[in-house]
């Protein structure tokens, strides 16, 4: 078996792994990983591919699909970095919405007065334009 | 002529693979969140060692600046915000059987398709190479990312700007113009802050020589941007400075330089040469290099920024989900 059957093999053994682990992981971050070792998996398969093509061509690799997966790898990161800002608000908005329904007294954010309405008015479609005026 | 063996013999092949299987079984299973996210950076890594042997140095650059260092630090800081969170019990034993025998399943079709691939292998090497001259350029991987596919490649870059918009979005209404605040992580510790005054100089180098570089060898824009971007990440976490304000007009025009260079120039070579992102034959270098240069910039800014996180308001650390989140745990 050459490196770019085994690789190829890894990454296909990667992509099984993270779709279990994206289907059945502990939390929400942990999916989020194992969505990303199905990306990594993908990559290494291409790039085997890649390599059996550059090899017959007369190189190391072939430099097209070698592009393509640099692209795929920034276009991954931008989408993890999205992924794990909408986890953190999205922590952040169910805090807020249970410690207002927890103790609908007291104020969490001595900015706006009623914490109640302020949890369901944030995701609100109305609140959104007003917001940014 | 590039040699066509590695000088390597190929005893490292099977430990790395192995290892990279086992990491992701282990990255699965373990119960800590935070021990996860750091072995995916070593994962990151192993990953780009890899991509070493399979003959694509600038993937690996590419891996181990964002996979291994980038991706980890965004996790990271990830998983200290979220605290060890279990939001739903696991299913039963039946169900959880019958997933990994899908997940198997997938795998082995994949591992057939891989190892009954087509030869000779159908490749490009030769077209590249035969018009690579045109571009002027040593490195074929940059050739192909510049010139022959440039429309990926300036998509990709317009990608970028509008995921830090859409990342500046998911902040609450009333954070808007204030700074991004997920690095923001309790005092740094004195090796943190030593780190973040020794490191980016260097770093900044490093950066700079591997976009200039990447013409004639592995590197290029994408991989001297995310060095970069690094080096700013870690000046903010060490708190030796300020991720600019969302409202800031100079970071906005960082972040659309890049695209919006790329395709005025492809714009005009509708014009002045034969076709939407074609470059006239005397300009082709200058060109290239000028749009390089400014695509450099903009990763850089927008890949800082992503690390960043959406604008917040100062004050304690958004509260966990954890049941010890305390609310007197403030940084």
């Amino acid at each position: 078996m050459n490196e770019a059957q085994l690789y190829g093999v890894c990454g296909a053994g990667l992509v099984g792994i993270g779709l279990y682990g994206a289907i059945l992981g502990r939390s929400t971050l942990r999916r989020l990983l194992a969505f990303n070792l199905v990306g990594s998996g993908v990559f290494l398969i291409f790039g085997a591919i890649a390599r059996r093509g550059g090899l017959a061509g007369g190189a190391q690799s072939d430099p097209v699909p070698q592009a393509l997966v640099i692209t795929g790898l920034v276009v991954a990161f931008a989408a993890t970095a999205l992924a794990v800002a909408l986890l953190i608000r999205l922590a952040t908005v169910a805090h807020e919405a249970a410690s207002a329904a927890a103790t609908p007294g007291s104020t969490d954010d001595p900015s706006t007065p009623a914490t109640a309405s302020q949890g369901r008015g944030e995701r609100g479609p109305g609140h959104v334009g007003a917001g940014h005026s | 002529m590039p040699d066509v063996s590695l000088p390597d013999p190929h005893w490292a092949d099977l430990p790395l693979g192995f290892a990279l299987l086992v990491l992701a079984l282990w990255l699965t299973w373990t119960q800590r969140d935070r021990a996860a996210v750091i072995g995916f950076s070593g994962y990151g890594l192993l990953v780009a060692i890899a991509w070493v042997r399979l003959g694509s140095m600038d993937v690996a650059l590419t891996e181990a600046a964002l996979g291994g260092g980038l991706m980890g630090l965004l996790l990271l800081t990830a998983a200290a915000r979220l605290g060890e969170e279990t939001d739903q019990p696991a299913p039963g034993l039946p169900a959880r059987l019958s997933i990994a025998l899908l997940c198997l399943g997938v795998t082995l079709v994949l591992a057939a398709v891989v190892l009954g691939l087509p030869s000779p292998a159908p490749n490009l090497v030769a077209p590249v190479a035969s018009h690579q001259a045109v571009t002027e350029l040593g490195n074929p991987v940059a050739a192909v990312l510049i010139a022959f596919r440039a429309v990926d490649t300036m998509l990709e870059s317009v990608v970028l700007a509008l995921a830090v918009i859409v990342l500046w979005s998911f902040g609450a209404d009333r954070a808007w113009g204030a700074r991004p605040r997920a690095l923001h992580l309790g005092p740094p510790s004195p090796a943190l802050v030593f780190l973040g005054r020794l490191l980016p100089p260097a770093g900044l180098i490093v950066g700079v020589h591997l976009f200039w570089t990447g013409a004639d060898h592995p590197g290029g824009p994408f991989q001297g941007g995310a060095v970069l971007a690094a080096m700013a990440a870690l000046l903010w976490l060490a708190r030796l400075g300020e991720p600019p304000r969302v409202s800031d007009g100079l970071t906005r025009l960082g972040i659309v330089v890049g695209p919006l260079l790329f395709l005025l120039i492809g714009l005009a070579g509708a014009v002045i040469a034969d076709a939407f992102l074609d470059y006239p034959e005397a300009l082709t270098k200058p060109l290239i290099l000028l749009i390089e240069a400014a695509k450099t910039l903009s990763v850089a800014v927008a890949l800082a920024l992503l690390v960043a996180g959406p604008p917040e308001l100062p004050g304690p650390m958004p509260p966990r989900q954890s049941g010890r989140a305390a609310k007197g745990v403030t940084p």
